[in-house]
């Protein structure tokens, strides 16, 4: 059986994730962003996003666990929560 | 309105401001192009009234159905909260339910019709796929949908529940454990998740959804169009009694004034996730 993925590891496949998809310098993403400053998305960006994080780590997330959550770490937690 | 009939003046296709149908090579395809993301409202029934009223005819030269969005964000995002509220904030409240109820039998008429067609229907989604919307993809046979399209009946959190058919339809196709899961937690199921739950028939590349109804309508015409119809007058019959008394639920709910709370803070949101239960 593979080890469990470290919190850490999770938040840079968020980061990496999130840096790909919506085309911002990697760089210039940190844990702490606020993502929906950070990246400049709206609420159905964040349902596009939602759904990548899904498939990416084949994990669900329900949306009421991300109601308020608008940091990267935070969202790794949550996704890590359920890995 | 900018709509009008085709040259050889039969109904095989139109074009008005919400949406646009065309029959072509024995497929009807409709397609959803209301910004900014096919809200349901009288605009939208209007024209699938419209729509339903020339079926008869064309479903004479047609074996297959599909309904699509022409809008990025996603098949449609339900009703027309923003409609709705406004005309409620308008009338009395006596008046408000009437216009309610009146609005419901209505789209169920449509949906009733579109559900019980003797044509295969495939409603082939991506993106937002909620509440009026997803009711509306629940009606046809079969779903394709691209792996980024989402399912969620959100109504709880305004406090009513899903009113275009949405209930019943379920529980017609689905476990009542997912029936419940959707509706008490209001959550969003990706295409996956739907499709492992037995809402959806395909899962699609992004983008692909049309290409690949288009190409299950073409198998479709294969088979004799009076055994596909009597096979699913057989599997998939309209629970109309249960559709009438979810009208009825849903205009008894509507009174409460939990009701008007929630779209009221529904369209005077700010909130960065408004489309999140």
């Amino acid at each position: 059986m593979a080890p469990m993925p470290s919190p850490n590891q999770t938040l840079r496949e968020v980061l990496d994730l999130a840096a790909a998809h919506f085309k911002v310098p990697r760089e210039k993403l940190t844990p702490d962003d606020d993502f929906f400053k950070t990246l400049g998305i709206d609420s159905l960006q964040a349902l596009d996003l939602l759904t990548r994080l899904e498939q990416h780590f084949n994990v669900e997330l329900p949306d009421y666990e991300l109601q308020g959550v608008s940091d990267f770490r935070t969202l790794a937690d949550r996704i890590q929560a359920r890995r | 309105m900018s709509s009008g009939r085709s040259r050889d003046d039969t109904m095989a296709s139109f074009r008005g401001e919400a949406l646009s149908w065309e029959l072509r090579d024995g497929v009807i395809e409709l397609a959803l192009h209301r910004p900014p993301g096919n809200e349901i409202g009288t605009l939208i029934l209007c024209e699938l009234e419209k729509f339903v009223e020339g079926l008869e005819e064309i479903t004479r030269q047609a074996h297959a159905l599909i309904v699509y969005s022409t809008i990025k964000a996603g098949f449609s995002a339900g009703a027309d909260l923003r409609e709705l509220f406004d005309g409620a904030q308008r009338v009395s409240k006596t008046e408000a339910v009437r216009g309610v109820r009146d609005f419901l039998e209505r789209i169920h008429r449509v949906m009733n019709t579109i559900d019980a067609l003797p044509l295969t229907t495939i409603a082939a989604v991506h993106g937002v796929t909620f509440g009026g919307g997803f009711e509306l993809a629940l009606v046809c046979d079969l779903i394709v949908a691209d792996k980024m399209a989402r399912f969620a009946f959100p109504e709880l959190r305004l406090g009513l529940i899903p009113g275009f058919g949405g209930i019943p339809r379920l529980k017609r196709d689905l476990g009542n454990a997912v029936v419940r899961d959707l509706l008490l937690t209001g959550r969003s199921f990706n295409a996956a998740k739907a499709q492992s739950a037995g809402l959806v028939s395909q899962t699609v590349a992004e983008g692909e959804s049309l290409r690949i109804a288009r190409s299950t309508a073409a198998q479709l015409k294969k088979f004799d169009r009076q055994t596909a119809s009597a096979a699913k007058r057989f599997i998939k019959p309209v629970p109309y009694d249960e559709l009438k008394r979810e009208i009825d639920i849903f205009c008894e709910l509507f009174t409460k004034p939990a009701v008007e709370a929630g779209l009221r803070k529904f369209v005077e949101s700010t909130d960065a996730q408004p489309y999140l239960p």
